[in-house]
């Protein structure tokens, strides 16, 4: 994949930050690679200025917005070890047209306060996923114009993609089924 | 089955909305501005007064049109605000096809994945079994053989084409031109018919798998594909006849449901409705994957984003991607078709006697599954929708954490509520026609 060009204000250097050097910055966020590709760990609150960085530095589309539940896996490498790990992740990828280059957010989101700000005013097309990541996580966001459920119905209960959510298997039973209809001999 | 009950709090959160259009005197400024297309023009403040004082609430009917209606394309409800003949507003409402298709990936291992993503965009599924196996391979950090790759670009490429011409089938369909539709799908099943030639299905084939393809392209797959691509030109043109050069066709579908670039671009539309615009992007060309950096291919856009421009331009990348299908002819390396490691490849069915460890393997692989290291990555393929990327997380054992699948067609439909606004109810059948949403990949 020949997909990462470096972006403006990136180092040159694609090689891996060393323990103990002081951490990768871009854009004012913390900067890992993951097999070459960029991503940032902006925290809660840096995340609508980062955006809006971004927006002005030439990443005009929001491509991808998803949550990820960390619940069963806590112990994630790729994350700053600055950076607190919570239960859930917001993951963004933009996408910057002009330098042709990709760009990935990961934002930690606690689960007992689990919302975020909207990317809506500046990238009105997160107003679907947003609404995904809401009906799959239960994960708020503030400032999106109509945060209801979208795939799954209005009223269902709890949030299918968490992972202590049961995805429920129905049993296959095949030796003492009722019939559907009386046994007629 | 037990079921996992959410605390009250939540449980009032997720059912107060409802996901219908409301009327007018109760919906707030932000939905407003979304449900009029005017994100990027208006304020919030005036989104309120804008229009509402011209139209009067008694004067508007608000109607349902679907889920089941032919020309929705599967299972896409919209709610229509409707004045006179006007439409309005618009809301697509979704999920009637959600089957949860990225939890159902978490509980298959990496070669097991195909299976299910190939069933998201059934009239494209080499592509989504494409973007999930190049993102497995990311995680892997191992590159297939050339052969391979040649061969998923063929057969992406002729899917590509199957894709576009089951567009044209339905886009003739939907708009009253059911010869078109005749004509559309007699040549997308010569297509179907290459693609189960290789693959041994028509579609949700399975082909596509991390490592390689499922199997070695067959005898005589050259005579074919050269068979279809002298079939195919005539054809096309014949679509130029029927349909392009038409005054009827053209009145129906010119300088109706207009989006401008910038509007593309704020809603993270992507492929042939973003090239439309006139805005010159294809991730083959630009961001190429596979091998699309050694082939010569034209880019196709339009240039008013109407419904006519993203209906030229599918017909014309369908001549691009038998150019391109050309290439592939000509330039097929010899060598593998699937990479030679025994962690990720099933061994040959004839190793199986005589070796114990090829059994060993083969064992592995189909009941434990191969595992992939710990981390996660994100892979995008320039489908015939537009943008298709997929999303793993890794937590190092054979299944994957967490797998996300970015659709097209999912974010494309925002755009309807833009296209639609001020335009007839007669022409919302020939906007949802030209978006050419897979409501199985919006839904997923």
């Amino acid at each position: 994949m020949a997909d990462e060009a470096a972006p403006t204000g990136a180092d040159d250097t694609e090689v891996e930050a060393t323990p103990g050097a002081a951490p990768e910055e871009l854009f004012g966020a913390l900067l890992t690679r993951s097999g070459g590709q960029l991503v940032l760990h902006p925290s809660r609150e840096q995340y609508p200025k980062l955006l809006r960085t971004l927006h002005e530095s030439g990443y005009h589309m929001v491509i991808d917005l998803c949550g990820v539940d960390y619940l069963t896996h806590s112990g994630r490498t790729g994350v700053p070890a600055s950076v607190a790990t919570e239960r859930f992740e917001v993951v963004v990828n933009l996408i910057n047209h002009k330098e042709r280059a990709r760009l990935r957010l990961r934002v930690q989101i606690p689960v007992d306060d689990a919302r975020l700000a909207s990317a809506f005013d500046l990238y009105p097309g997160t107003e679907a996923m947003e609404r995904e990541t809401f009906d799959m996580f239960g994960i708020s966001f503030d400032g999106h114009p109509d945060l209801t459920r979208i795939l799954m119905p209005e009223d269902w209960l709890g949030h299918p993609l968490r992972k202590d959510y049961d995805s429920g298997r129905i049993p296959v039973q095949f030796k003492g089924a009722p019939a559907n209809r009386p046994a007629t001999r | 089955m037990t079921t996992t009950h959410e605390a009250p709090a939540n449980l009032a959160q997720t059912s107060e909305g409802a996901q219908e259009l409301t009327s007018r005197d109760v919906i707030s400024a932000g939905e407003r501005l979304r449900e009029l297309g005017a994100v990027l023009r208006l304020s919030e403040s005036e989104a309120l007064d804008a229009e509402l004082d011209a139209v009067v609430d008694d004067e508007t009917m608000i109607i349902n049109m679907g889920p089941q209606h032919p020309s929705t394309h599967g299972v896409l409800r919209l709610m229509l605000e409707l004045q006179g003949e006007t439409v309005l507003r618009c809301k697509p409402i979704i999920g009637y096809l959600h089957t949860g298709m990225e939890r159902t990936g978490e509980d298959l291992t990496y070669l097991q994945g195909p299976t299910n993503v190939t069933r998201m965009d059934y009239a494209a599924p080499l592509f989504t079994e494409l973007a999930f196996s190049l993102t497995v391979e990311k995680l892997l950090d191992i590159e297939v053989p050339e052969r391979a790759v040649w061969i998923r670009m063929l057969m992406t490429e002729m899917n590509r084409i199957s894709s576009h011409l089951l567009f044209m089938a339905t886009n003739g369909m939907d708009l009253g031109a059911v010869s078109m539709m005749l004509y559309g799908w007699r040549e997308r099943e010569e297509a179907l018919r290459f693609l189960q030639e290789v693959t041994g299905l028509r579609m949700n084939h399975n082909y596509i798998r991390p490592g390689g393809v499922a199997a070695d392209l067959p005898d005589g797959w050259r005579d074919s594909i050269l068979r279809l691509l002298d079939m195919l030109p005539p054809r096309l043109d014949e679509y130029d006849v029927l349909m392009t050069n038409q005054p009827i066709w053209r009145e129906r579908l010119q300088g109706i449901g207009v989006i401008s670039a910038e509007e593309c671009l704020a809603l993270g539309v992507t492929g042939p409705i973003l090239r439309s615009t006139g805005y010159d992007w294809d991730l083959r060309r630009d961001m190429p994957y596979l091998a699309f950096d050694k082939i010569d291919f034209d880019v196709v856009v339009g240039s008013f984003g109407d419904c006519f421009d993203r209906f030229a331009i599918r017909l014309a990348e369908i001549r691009e991607s038998m150019k391109i299908v050309r290439q592939c002819l000509e330039n097929m390396p010899k060598g593998d078709y699937r990479i030679q490691d025994k962690k990720v490849t099933p061994p040959p069915r004839a190793r199986i006697d005589e070796s114990m460890e090829a059994l060993i393997h083969h064992f592995k692989i189909f009941t434990e599954g191969f595992k992939v290291p710990e981390g996660e990555a994100y892979v995008a393929i320039e489908s015939p929708r537009g943008e298709l990327g997929c999303y793993i997380v890794s937590d190092g054992s054979p299944n994957p954490y967490r797998m996300h699948v970015r659709a097209p067609s999912f974010v494309n439909l925002q755009t309807l509520p833009h296209l639609m606004h001020g335009n007839l109810v007669a022409d919302a059948v020939a906007i949802i026609s030209s978006v050419d949403p897979i409501l199985g990949e919006v839904d997923r």
